[in-house]
């Protein structure tokens, strides 16, 4: 049933991120392919000529672009593996609205407090805490906030753990003295193999932002 | 639906999502009431119901709520599994069809926002934008009845902005982005959506709408002096 897949990622992806994660989670095999985005390959803007972005996931020469539907597209073909997504239509009502309020909050958040300086930046700082501590109200007492195993919510929000050490010096502020519980559930993800093999050192990405900044003049 | 469902929707008129929940829940023939929102005096109710986003639409069944309306319309055919099957069985379709309701909320939906909402230079650019992305989703319904295939589903109760809505809101702005010379297969396929009953049902008022949005575009001009 595997088939022939293909990841087109750009390591530091947190969206290439979930797909590597949910793949690892169901043991599936794949080809992953590194894109460099300032020359993309022929084959990326030919599977995604729509946003020309990776990740792009190839399953028999098919594509299925945009992380979130990635993750929902493998949970489905492979469902009989570490299922993601709950089978209660409300329990996945309530991992949709999540996933829909990190990808409205959490990437442009975190891209404002490395890119902005001064008020701009001390108000993405309160707003990004200010989120995350919703999404701890929303994990509760919870192993995961897919309850007893990895589930939807977590794999489209942990990735971002490797671009904290990043926010966290750009911003000068520790994410984890104001989100224990955050930090706590990040900790039990990094102990599966899954996320810990999916997701960059984030030394290694905090040296990638600060390329980012040189090359587009941010001090 | 047994005597005990209870359906009710937070929502707004002029709204294409908050339409679009109705959408789906007439052409399932599932009974709900309706609650008109004021957006200027959000309800001690709809806070409740939406506590991190505070918008419509909201779905309340049986008193669990359920906002943003992609999720609501994944949630009404999870729920209710009779005719019309809104979004396919099969795992590549239904990623196709996610795919296109992202990019008309995502990208035409916000763009003509940047539309309604820029002069000049900046307008031009956006009206350039919003027409190419249109030209993408023309590409998708080309040949087709239906966006979904063989009947009304998924991407056209999410494209339904396109039957009442978008037109509404160029004739208030005075511009021509869309027509059936430049779309003539969305074109085509807004008078088979017409002749849905439950399609019709969900018409936005026009002259009601003109007034509506000219009264926004003002308040808005005047706020950004």
């Amino acid at each position: 049933m595997a088939g022939e897949l293909v990841l087109l990622d750009f390591w530091p992806s947190p969206f290439g991120m979930r797909s590597r994660i949910a793949l690892a989670e169901k043991g599936i095999p794949y080809e992953y392919r590194e894109e460099d985005l300032r020359n993309k390959s022929d084959l990326l803007l030919q599977m995604n000529p729509v946003h020309k972005k990776i990740p792009v996931l190839i399953h028999n020469g098919k594509p299925v672009c945009e992380s979130v539907i990635q993750v929902q597209y493998i949970d489905e073909v492979w469902h009989d593996k570490a299922p993601l997504i709950p089978s209660d239509p409300y329990q996945r009502a309530v991992a949709r609205f999540w996933v829909d309020f990190i990808d409205k909050k959490i990437y442009e958040l975190g891209s404002k407090i490395w890119k902005t300086k001064g008020e701009e930046q001390a108000n993405a700082k309160k707003e990004f805490i200010e989120c995350l501590k919703l999404l701890e109200g929303e994990l509760g007492d919870k192993t995961y906030f897919g309850g007893e195993s990895l589930g939807y919510v977590d794999v489209a929000l942990v990735p971002f753990y490797s671009w904290f050490y990043a926010y966290e010096k750009c911003g000068d502020f520790s994410i984890e003295a104001e989100c224990p519980k955050m930090i706590a559930w990040v900790k039990r993800c990094m102990q599966k193999e899954s996320v810990a093999k999916s997701l960059p050192d984030q030394e290694k990405v905090y040296e990638f932002i600060l390329q980012l900044k040189k090359v587009f003049g941010i001090e | 639906m047994g005597d005990d469902e209870e359906v009710k929707v937070f929502g707004m008129w002029a709204s294409p999502y908050s339409r679009r929940v109705e959408l789906a829940l007439k052409l399932k023939g599932i009974p709900y009431e309706y609650i008109e929102e004021d957006l200027s005096n959000k309800s001690a109710l709809l806070i409740q119901h939406n506590p991190v986003h505070q918008k419509i639409p909201v779905l309340v069944h049986n008193g669990k709520s359920i906002p943003e309306s992609l999720v609501i319309l994944e949630y009404i055919d999870e729920t209710w599994r009779n005719n019309p099957i809104l979004l396919s069985q099969d795992p590549y379709d239904r990623a196709m069809a996610r795919f296109w309701a992202k990019f008309i909320d995502e990208k035409i939906l916000s763009t003509t926002r940047k539309v309604s909402f820029t002069t000049g230079k900046e307008q031009e650019h956006a009206i350039e934008e919003v027409t190419e992305q249109l030209k993408l989703l023309e590409n998708e319904v080309k040949g087709k009845a239906y966006f979904g295939g063989e009947g009304i589903g998924y991407v056209d109760i999410v494209a339904n902005f396109l039957v009442f809505w978008f037109g509404n809101l160029q004739e208030a702005l005075g511009i021509n982005i869309f027509s059936q010379h430049k779309f003539p297969f969305i074109f085509e396929w807004i008078q088979k959506q017409l002749k849905i009953d439950m399609v019709d049902e969900c018409r936005i008022p026009k002259d009601k709408h003109l007034t509506y949005i000219q009264t926004r575009l003002a308040a808005f001009k005047s706020a950004s002096k």
